[in-house]
């Protein structure tokens, strides 16, 4: 009966689903839990905040400078043409700011980061390092998940703003060198950014951290046996993570809009 | 000593005869049953262990060994039957509440399971600094002398890939008994040692059993460990005890599975099968 096997598989599938996201939301339940009764320890935060901040820096510098870049490749020419080539930094600075900044660096993130999170939690599910941690009376998810979750949480804010910065930077040294007119050119910028759109933009990137981060410990906890489960976690981590970070987006750009326009009015760049 | 058992689907320490301290069980697994998914590793397993007493538990590989440890330290939740360590039952308990029930065991994994992001100092400081409130240099003194009880004395900076496969072992052994622990469990101690190096693993057993005066559970399938080491040993087949009794008692025992177990044979197969049927 092929009808009757696949219902069962899509059965099997969807319990599955909701078995796995029942388990995720008891881990990121037993995670704040542990946040709110014990913080973390210094110790154990200082090698997650660099892991996470230092050495990500590189990747997002570049990442900003290219993206600020090209969107001035693309917008300058065509604002030119009409005769409005300055108000090509307001399009430019605003898409980095509100959206390609955060979502970007995010997304930065959850391949450097999360994959490397989920991986090496993942190997040390599968050698017993896990076992070992509770073995001895400590609990994983307070030692390995609260560190790299606050470290992930508190600091991609700060890399979105420098993500930001250089993509504003790059941006503005190639309309510089199509020979704009930069007084015009930030004139513009700067009447249309508003500090809430830097603010709704670090908002978005901070609960993007805490996606990535709860998402890669979750999968690499979750991790099965040899390489090949390893890998599987690390690879999940990101597609999820990824995914997570786009429909996130939409939701806080709604939510954000809303008490924008409830606080100050209908929000638009030409009005 | 335990006595042979020789009609044994249970084991005699269960049934408070085994052991040379029998009146005071440190852990008792009574009608156990752990499953992974349609596979059942242990089926009604009843089991006590001996307060001082060494106990190896044999068995062939996916047997269940490695899985009765894990029980014992709430590492895995049961599906049947309860578990008990001094009497009181730990088998529905939650993380928090395991952790000073595992403050009293320390575990030798059989990877050694040393952390990797950390340096051996840290790795036998790691029980003590979660558990006890000592300042450095007594920590720092503790794990001087754990380090040289294993014979790695010096050892402190370097990292456990730095280690070859026998000093990641005693560096494991170090790190459970860094906070003295009442119970040790051993997980596969001298699998995928050279003799030697496994025989080194065995005195530093014997050691850590005299000098802490430990309850030790050694997991095994190496014969020469398991005489050298054992009190008592315990022989799993099909997730239950099939033979509990003394080193001296399993060399004669009558039942041919645990015959062709002790003596390596795989000719002896051909007989087990004909004794039990198809």
């Amino acid at each position: 009966m092929p009808i009757a096997n696949t219902l069962t598989r899509v059965g099997a599938h969807v319990a599955e689903t909701v078995s796995e996201l029942g388990q995720f939301t008891v881990f990121a339940a037993r995670m704040l839990r542990w946040i709110v009764t014990d913080g973390t320890r210094w110790r154990l935060l200082r090698p997650q905040l660099y892991e996470c901040g230092v050495r990500s820096m590189p990747v997002i510098v570049i990442t900003g400078a290219f993206v600020g870049m090209v969107l001035a490749v693309q917008s300058y020419p065509q604002f030119e043409a009409i005769g409005q080539g300055a108000w090509s930094g307001a399009v430019i600075n605003l898409s980095v700011v509100k959206e390609l900044g955060p979502v970007l660096a995010g997304i930065m993130i959850a391949g450097r980061v999360g994959g490397a999170l989920a991986a090496g939690l993942g190997t040390m599910k599968v050698t017993e390092q896990i076992d070992a941690l509770r073995a001895m009376g400590a609990d994983p998810i307070r030692y390995l998940v609260v560190p790299r979750f606050l470290a992930c949480f508190l600091l991609i804010p700060f890399l979105t703003v420098y993500c930001d910065f250089v993509g504003i930077v790059g941006g503005y040294l190639v309309v510089w060198g199509y020979g704009a007119d930069t007084h015009e050119y930030w004139y513009h910028s700067a009447r249309v950014i508003e500090n809430w759109d830097i603010f709704a933009g670090v908002v978005k990137s901070a609960l993007f951290g805490a996606a990535i981060a709860l998402v890669a410990c979750f999968k690499g906890f979750q991790s099965r046996q040899g390489a090949e489960g390893v890998g599987r976690a690390a690879t999940e981590s990101f597609v999820i993570s990824f995914m997570a970070i786009l429909v996130l987006d939409l939701f806080i750009i709604l939510l954000m809009r809303g008490v924008y326009e409830a606080i100050w009015g209908p929000a638009a760049i030409f009005l | 000593m335990s006595a042979i058992d020789l009609n044994a689907e249970t084991s005699p320490g269960a049934d408070g005869e085994g052991g040379p301290a029998a009146d005071r069980p440190i852990i008792c697994l009574d009608g156990v049953t752990k499953r992974f998914g349609r596979h059942t590793i242990l089926e009604n397993l009843t089991l006590a262990f001996y307060r001082g007493e060494t106990t190896v538990v044999l068995g062939a590989s996916g047997v269940g060994k490695s899985v009765m440890l894990k029980l014992i330290l709430g590492l895995l939740k049961p599906d049947a039957g309860r578990i008990t360590v001094d009497g009181a039952e730990i088998t529905g308990l939650g993380e928090r509440a395991l952790i000073p029930i595992r403050q009293r065991f320390g575990m030798v994994f059989q990877g050694a399971a040393l952390f990797d992001f950390l340096t051996v100092y840290e790795n036998v400081a790691f029980a003590i600094r979660e558990h006890r409130d000592w300042p450095e240099a007594r920590i720092r003194d503790t794990v001087a002398r754990k380090l040289a009880t294993v014979g790695l004395a010096g050892t402190e900076t370097l990292l456990p890939e730095e280690l070859s496969g026998g000093m990641r072992k005693r560096v494991g052994l170090a790190r459970a008994i860094a906070i003295e622990p009442e119970v040790i469990l051993y997980d596969e101690p001298t699998t995928g040692l050279d003799p030697v190096t496994a025989d080194t693993i065995n005195s530093l057993i014997l050691r850590c059993q005299h000098d802490l005066d430990t309850t030790s559970i050694v997991v095994t399938h190496d014969m020469a460990s398991a005489y050298r080491v054992g009190d008592r040993l315990v022989m799993l087949h099909e997730g239950r005890v099939i033979a509990d009794g003394s080193p001296k008692a399993f060399q004669a025992h009558p039942d041919i599975r645990v015959r062709r177990f002790i003596q390596g044979d795989a000719s002896l197969a051909d007989a087990d099968r004909k004794e039990t049927g198809p």
